[in-house]
């Protein structure tokens, strides 16, 4: 780990004044993957700006019906709070199916959205990565590229996004809101984090000097027909290959309202508006839900040790809706599948 | 800044298994290094250094964590529990009891890490069956594969708890 100066930000004026100060700074609030990428000499910043004493840990109500997280709350606090646990069973799944329980009573929301991929190549400095320093290439695409992206790829980069709580707020369409020199935004999650394009560097449309402050769920909550599969190579604390969120509402076998969002397979979560129109109308029968997984799956293109992970994708995409359907989401405890 | 420049050391207080410690210390000492090194509390051991296995678990401020992925300064005022700090007046805790009865180990290196751990999840009180145990442990590993033991000696402390 390098050497560098440390600051406590006092309040948000004065984090965004800082990280503004110091164009080598980086914010920390739980640390679990900046210090790690530090401790491999991946992340060098001059400067740690400590928002972890920020007020924003509160789970508040807004007055649309929805809800607002503050970026501190860690992902174990949002998991287990009766606000998700009871209204967005979804994303208390998807939380719950990431990492191990340390690192989620550590993990921040903002640090969440803000985690880099596990490409290995990006965590190697000894090879070349676009990601890590642009313009020197991509070692994956002829390398060891099982569990890398088959959507969304560039030329440059094939890496994934990790967070499985992302691929919820992907389904349960939520915004993210940021704070920054120019004042306060608020971003749709699907636009927040990029696709690699010729910038894989950038993994989010964050500008500089801004912070998340919060992350609101709209008031739609999905609570009965939901459902998160994650597949991947060890039954815990493993990154996905694989991982599908659903979330329908039915009329009887109707389905009136789908979400569904992939994770593990792009650098960003995947959400298809297309896949989700052509679900609405129409029963909740396999042969449907396999339509709508190969609009999903639209243009998906394997690599040269990926390729399984478009029909891997395929069936955990079924496999999900029909959990969904009949609500009997995946258990992150108990493994089996239903 | 250049790699070279030293800044000064902060100066930052825990309290460390109910005893006040003031340590000055540079930004980029972990909590891990900052126990085994300067506080000489050795039974926090360092395995991957990365928070993959889960060997430096201790509680901060009664929740589980990675103490290697933890900057010390961060955690300036914060109460530290360590596997030093789980026996009480001689008499082992619960969970180191329940190690032994089912001989929850073989070489050791992971064992402080797991209770620390498991002492967490007993707080958090989610989990309610063998299932749930290991999907809730699954940040400690175990090279040594003593898991079916570690589970069942958490299992009595759960019961007795």
């Amino acid at each position: 780990m390098n050497n560098f100066d440390y600051s406590r930000a006092s309040d948000v004026a004065d984090a965004i004044r800082l990280l503004t100060a110091d164009p080598g700074a980086k914010l920390i609030a739980g640390g679990t993957n900046l210090i790690d990428l530090m401790k491999e000499n991946v992340e060098r910043p001059s400067r740690l700006i400590d928002i972890s004493r920020l007020p924003l840990r509160a789970i508040e109500e807004t007055a649309g019906g929805g809800l607002r997280i503050g970026a501190l709350v860690p992902n174990s606090d949002l998991a287990y709070h009766p606000f998700i646990e009871q209204r967005y069973p979804l994303l208390a799944s998807a939380i719950l199916a990431g990492a191990s329980a340390q690192l989620r009573n550590m993990a921040s929301v903002g640090g969440n959205l803000m985690q880099r991929t596990r490409c290995a190549y990006f965590y190697d400095t000894t090879t070349p990565c676009s990601k890590r320093s642009p313009g020197t290439g991509c070692s994956a695409m002829d390398g060891l590229n099982r569990n890398h992206a088959i959507l969304g790829t560039s030329q440059f980069c094939i890496a994934t996004n990790p967070s499985d709580m992302s691929v919820a707020l992907a389904a349960l369409g939520a915004l993210v809101h940021i704070a920054g020199p120019s004042g306060q935004r608020s971003i749709a999650l699907t636009d927040f984090h990029r696709l690699p394009g010729d910038k894989p560097h950038l993994d989010t449309n964050l500008g500089s000097g801004e912070i998340i402050t919060a992350i609101e769920l709209p008031p739609q909550t999905f609570v009965r027909n939901y459902s998160y599969l994650k597949i991947r190579d060890r039954l815990s604390y493993a990154f996905a290959l694989v991982s599908v969120a659903a979330a329908l509402e039915l009329e009887g076998n109707a389905i009136s309202e789908a979400r569904l969002a992939l994770g593990g397979v792009a650098h960003k979560p995947w959400r298809s508006l297309e896949a989700e129109a052509a679900l609405r109308g129409k029963a909740a029968t396999p042969d449907h839900f396999g339509h709508a997984a190969d609009l999903l799956l639209q243009g998906a293109t394997a690599g040269s040790h990926n390729g399984f992970k478009i029909e891997l994708a395929r069936r955990a995409i079924v496999r999900t809706l029909m959990q969904a359907a009949s609500a009997t989401p995946q258990s992150q405890a108990h493994k089996k599948i239903a | 800044m250049a790699d070279t420049t030293i800044p000064e050391p902060i100066p930052i207080n825990l309290v460390v298994n109910g005893e006040r410690r003031a340590l000055e210390i540079v930004p980029w000492t972990t909590l891990l290094d900052a126990l085994r090194d300067r506080l000489e509390l050795t039974g926090t051991k360092k395995g991957c250094d990365h928070g993959q296995c889960g060997a430096c678990t201790v509680l901060v401020d009664g929740r589980r964590v990675n103490s290697c992925l933890t900057l010390a300064v961060m955690k300036d005022g914060a109460e530290i529990t360590t596997i030093e700090g789980l026996a009480r007046d001689g008499t082992l805790h619960p969970l180191q009891q329940a190690f032994i009865d089912h001989d929850a180990f073989q070489c050791g290196y992971c064992t402080p890490g797991q209770i620390c751990s498991a002492a967490g999840l007993l707080a958090e009180g989610r989990a309610r069956d063998a299932d749930e145990i290991r999907e809730l442990m699954s940040g400690n590993l175990c090279r040594c594969g003593a898991y079916p033991n570690i589970v069942a000696a958490i299992e009595q402390a759960m019961s007795r708890s």
